[in-house]
């Protein structure tokens, strides 16, 4: 089965209303590729176009090697899961399993053997015999994944497979899609998240989409650590975004100068320094920024404190403090040249 | 009288007196058997009762012995059973194009089936006498266009008529609850039985029948009683040589004033009826309806 998944400036839109904009990405064999945005930008369309569920109005869809822009859906040869599940109700979870090997003609003599490795992979040979009102829904989950694996696909469709779980459960099927991934190193696999600790944990590389566009592609780290958009460095970890003037090595906030690595943005522009709250500290050190507390929330392992500093509000994520500031207190917060990303007039939302 | 005060206030803490629950149902039963059960009982007396006086299942015998009945209840059952089962079919065509075939003007054709429940049979007869009559739309085109003294379509008049007349009009009885069930049906599951391979024949069996199949087996009962009771579009049709049950019960009571016969025949129907209700009730409730 052939895997990895090309977009060639892809295009979706009805009627006027363009939905994915000339959409430009590849997803490599055996890949793991998020699609991070939030609603309406475009990555479930994105999915839905290598599914064959929505015809581009331009650009071609490729499945390895394969044009599949005109093809049929069940041609594709694709497992696909969904938010919610889709279990067939008015089938065991062994009829479900089995589903996709008997409409691809797969010799009977094969299908039980399949159908208990996948949903032993699942986690869920134990549970062959039930209907799928009889499961939780991670269960029903597992089962979806079971079905979509059973057909030994060379890519996997993941749309927001785990939104419809608890947060719990949601951190459980999380390790176990790793480690189906591990197990199948052949198979690509598209994820579809607004949830960025989804996309940062699972994925090989994240590509994050607004207003119908790409913003932004990486590894995680890459888009973590040096985000190349506001739009990233926001999605992606909340990041603070303060806006500031390029001096010689340095940038000016408000009346204050802080030392970070300008690189190759021109003096006397004005740049947005990007800095994520938990490379915030509190008290003096370098880049120090007087604020007065706006906000203090206790979140069991951390207190986020939000800072009013030179007209913005400053978020800090901090280790649980014995004796938090009150609102209104006046703190000073301080962060390292190296934890700050300078992003250049021209760069702010692609 | 600090114990009368005391009555008194005891009188005040005691809650109204209850009303037993069976007083709500008197008045319900009271109109059904003004109603319905009287009447019922009473054609089930006129059947028992022979012209000769006395109290006999001598009618039954009588009308279970002649050709007209035993003819009028072939007729009856395989009418129903062909109207039924070709509504089905047609229904279940239709009601899939509309849910799952995106269309223009498809909303309306929906809602159009509603108002078309509302329609009394004879009109659709009416309707198909304009069109195949014998002195129909598309006779009249025949012999216009050939100056042929008849046209070829002369079945209205034939049971074959009277099926048309009844698929026409029964179908979309079992598409209302059809439509309610495909709306139901989460289109994730189409797309996924696609993405794993699925033609779309395949899914329509595979998925889609056996979630419409308590709302087929719903639609399909109601017309299966329905036809059996049929009466307008039988009259309309103008097929002499097609009786049915409620015809022979109207030959029997208005055309010949044998009333315990009409009533022996009536009988018959509803025990039918009620016979097909019961088991539509056994079989839908094994298979979860």
């Amino acid at each position: 089965m052939s895997s990895g998944i090309r977009f060639d400036r892809v295009s979706v839109a009805y009627g006027k209303n363009t939905v994915l904009d000339a959409l430009d990405l590849t997803v490599e064999p055996g890949e793991v590729m998020a699609l991070l945005g939030p609603s309406g930008s475009g990555k479930t369309t994105a999915l839905r176009a290598v599914a064959g569920f929505v015809r581009p109005a331009s650009g071609r869809v490729f499945i390895g090697e394969r044009d599949v822009t005109g093809l049929p859906p069940h041609q594709r040869g694709i497992g696909m899961v969904v938010q919610q599940y889709a279990l067939f109700p008015h089938m065991r979870v062994a009829e479900n399993v089995a589903f996709g090997m008997k409409a691809q003609k797969v010799p009977k003599s094969e299908i039980p053997g399949r159908v208990a490795e996948a949903l032993d992979m699942t986690g869920m040979a134990s549970y062959a015999r039930r209907f799928p009102r009889e499961l939780s829904g991670g269960q029903q989950q597992r089962v979806a994944i079971a079905r979509a694996l059973a057909i030994r696909p060379g890519v996997l469709l993941l749309d927001e497979p785990l939104s419809a779980l608890d947060a719990q459960l949601r951190s459980g099927m999380l390790g176990e899609l790793a480690r189906l991934h591990r197990e199948l190193p052949d198979v690509s696999i598209l994820y579809v998240t607004h949830d960025q600790v989804e996309a940062l944990t699972l994925a090989d590389r994240i590509a994050v989409m607004d207003k119908a566009r790409l913003k932004d592609c990486g590894t995680p780290q890459e888009l973590y650590r040096a985000p190349r958009t506001e739009f990233t460095a926001s999605f992606v970890g909340n990041a603070n975004l303060l806006p500031v003037r390029v001096g010689s090595g340095a940038v000016s906030f408000g009346a204050t100068d802080l030392k970070v690595d300008t690189g190759d943005v021109a003096q006397g522009a004005t740049a947005t320094l990007c800095v994520r709250p938990h490379l915030v500290g509190l008290g003096d050190g370098p880049n120090a920024l007087s604020g007065r507390v706006a906000e203090v929330q206790w979140r069991g392992a951390t207190h986020r404190l939000y800072v009013d500093v030179a007209g913005e509000r400053v978020k800090a994520d901090l280790r649980e403090l014995r004796t938090p500031p009150g609102i209104g207190d006046e703190v000073t917060l301080h962060f390292a040249p190296e934890d700050a990303v300078l992003l250049g007039a021209g760069v702010t939302d692609g | 009288m600090a114990s009368a005060t005391l009555t008194v206030r005891a009188g005040k803490d005691k809650p109204p007196p209850k009303t037993p629950g069976w007083i709500w149902a008197l008045p319900p039963v009271a109109l059904l058997a003004l109603f319905f059960l009287y009447p019922l009982a009473l054609v089930v007396q006129q059947s028992v009762q022979p012209d000769t006086g006395g109290t006999s299942l001598q009618p039954y015998s009588d009308v279970f012995a002649s050709e007209a009945f035993r003819e009028a209840l072939g007729t009856t059952v395989w009418l129903a059973v062909g109207a039924t089962a070709g509504c089905l079919v047609l229904g279940f065509a239709l009601a899939l194009i509309i849910a799952f075939v995106p269309f223009p003007g498809g909303r309306a054709v929906a809602r159009f089936i509603d108002v078309f429940l509302s329609f009394p049979s004879f009109l659709i007869t009416l309707a198909l006498l304009f069109i195949y009559g014998t002195k129909g739309m598309a006779n009249g085109m025949w012999t216009d266009a050939t100056g042929a003294a008849e046209g070829p379509f002369q079945f209205l008049t034939t049971p074959w008529g009277v099926l048309l007349a009844e698929i026409t009009y029964f179908t979309p009885f079992v598409m209302r609850p059809l439509l309610a069930a495909f709306s139901q049906i989460d289109t994730a599951q189409l797309e996924v039985a696609s993405s794993l391979g699925a033609k779309p024949g395949r899914i329509v069996r595979r998925v889609i029948l056996p979630e419409a199949l308590p709302a087929l087996a719903a639609g399909g009962s109601l017309v299966l009683v329905m036809c059996l009771n049929e009466f307008g579009i039988v009259l309309f049709t103008g097929a002499k040589g097609v009786t049915t049950l409620p015809m022979l019960v109207y030959s029997k009571a208005i055309l010949e004033s044998d009333y315990p016969a009409a009533c022996v025949v009536a009988v018959v129907n509803v025990a039918i009826s009620v016979g097909l209700y019961g088991l539509y009730r056994v079989v839908s409730r094994r298979v979860g309806a």
